[in-house]
């Protein structure tokens, strides 16, 4: 066997689709925490958030842990386009009928489409406000990027797009909830880490980790909007 | 039970295949699946027509032969069985069933329903084996301890007849199943030690080799397996190769 054997071999790619999409969980529940803090009203919440969005800029082991994530998100849709076209040419001629249902679960069963979902959910969510914070012209207050003001006003009644931004974000959290009630216990089994006694409680914390979180991220815009209604 | 079959016909690996439908009446319901087939191609054979040619041999559900893709199911909607162990019972009169030949590249359709699954000897050829010499004195078996909970897994990865269910099943024509089954029966035990590396990492080139797709953990492959094969041998096998690959050869 060659030496770059591993790096060929489709479980190879299967161990970095696994790493990735684990490793951008645990981004999402950092973000979460961060975002959470949009429920804190008045003045207190907004130097909290802006507090918060200057530390995630600026502070060095957050920047090498954003980079990161970078390359995992970017890693992530490469490698799950290298794999699912090879899974392609693996069946050149489909079957008449297919009852995938019968012996698959549905977000198994549509990890591309789901991811596709997120993908772009994700360019217009980082030109939002990634790129508006990184890059573009930020309102100040208190002396820090006033990030707080600029989230609050794209969720509000006031903005024309407000209500299609809210629904849009939800529907994405929708998407991303089916692709890690897969992806979290399937990046597991994966790396070959299943056991008798653990693989229930992966499995538990997958399916808690996968509707809650999307849940919890859902909920920060529908309330945003209905408070400013 | 009068049927009404849309069958899957090829005249060879190069032609292109077309659905052709034809009504069975007069099948009892504790006919096998093969034998309602065996009574179609009665039917054609005596119309002058050409026989649906499909793979079978033992019919007792331990050859692995009988491959059909059945109302979208590798081996019809029944769970745990071939297609030989499936009954018309299983049906209800007036039914229409759908009969399909394995796809997967790496399974050519030879003729109608017969599909080509020498890339499965291939992949055990490549590794699928113990190096023991038989020639002197054989060792008793039971000269080497194995603890039974030990010798049940692998004994249950052992069962895998080499069907092809798996990869007719999976969405991505994965043999993640089939390549694990046979890596797990020697992994589990003590006289596969050895080669325990070698095996594995031979096994999977071979599977990449012959063009299979990729597990994406849908599960299928275990839902439709006729011998119940377990994921856990999945997992084993990524670890396995995994380690493999780290420490080099």
């Amino acid at each position: 066997m060659s030496n770059n054997g591993l790096l060929k071999s489709s479980l190879a790619k299967k161990y970095l689709m696994a790493l990735t999409g684990l490793f951008l969980c645990t981004f999402l529940l950092g973000h979460l925490a961060g975002n959470l803090q949009l429920f804190i009203s008045g003045g207190e919440g907004q130097q909290a958030f802006n507090e918060y969005a200057e530390f995630m800029t600026t502070f060095p082991l957050v920047k090498i842990l954003s980079y990161l994530t970078y390359a995992s998100v970017l890693f992530h849709i490469v490698d799950g386009i290298v794999l699912t076209m090879r899974n392609r040419k693996s069946r050149p001629v489909g079957y008449v009928k297919e009852k995938g249902s019968a012996n698959a679960s549905w977000s198994s069963r549509n990890m591309g489409i789901l991811g596709t979902i997120i993908a772009v959910f994700l360019v217009s969510h980082m030109q939002t406000f990634w790129y508006k914070m990184h890059f573009g012209a930020m309102p100040m207050h208190e002396g820090l990027k006033d990030l707080h003001t600029v989230v609050l006003a794209f969720f509000s009644p006031e903005n024309s797009l407000g209500l299609i931004a809210v629904v849009g974000y939800v529907l994405a959290q929708l998407a991303l909830s089916f692709h890690l009630v897969h992806g979290f216990q399937s990046g597991f089994q994966s790396l070959g880490l299943r056991h008798p006694k653990y693989t229930p409680v992966i499995e538990k914390t997958g399916y808690l980790f996968g509707i809650g979180v999307p849940l919890l991220f859902a909920s920060i815009p529908v309330f945003l909007y209905i408070t400013q209604l | 039970m009068d049927l009404t079959l849309n069958v899957w016909r090829q005249n060879g690996p190069e032609d292109k295949g077309r659905m052709e439908t034809h009504p069975v009446s007069g099948v009892s319901p504790d006919m096998s699946f093969l034998e309602m087939i065996d009574m179609l191609n009665d039917q054609i054979i005596r119309d002058g027509g050409d026989p649906v040619a499909f793979d079978h041999d033992c019919r007792e559900g331990i050859c692995g032969m009988c491959s059909m893709f059945i109302n979208g199911e590798a081996h019809g909607p029944g769970r745990g069985v071939t297609t030989c162990q499936l009954h018309m019972r299983s049906f209800k009169d007036g039914d229409s069933i759908t009969i399909e030949p394995w796809r997967a590249s790496a399974f050519p359709v030879v003729k109608d329903l017969a599909v080509d699954r020498s890339a499965f000897d291939r992949i055990i050829q490549s590794g699928g084996y113990v190096s023991v010499n038989t020639s002197g004195e054989t060792l008793d078996a039971n000269a080497i301890p194995v603890p039974k909970p030990q010798a049940d897994e692998a004994f249950s990865a052992a069962t895998c007849i080499g069907c092809g269910a798996c990869v007719a099943s999976c969405k991505n024509a994965s043999a993640m199943l089939f390549v694990s089954a046979k890596v797990s029966q020697f992994a589990l035990l003590p006289q596969g030690q050895p080669e325990r590396a070698s095996r594995v990492k031979r096994m999977v080139e071979q599977m990449d080799e012959e063009g299979f797709g990729n597990c994406t953990n849908t599960g299928a492959c275990a839902v439709e397996c006729p011998k119940g094969i377990d994921l856990s041998n999945i997992a084993r096998m990524n670890r396995d190769f995994l380690k493999a690959s780290a420490e080099g050869e």
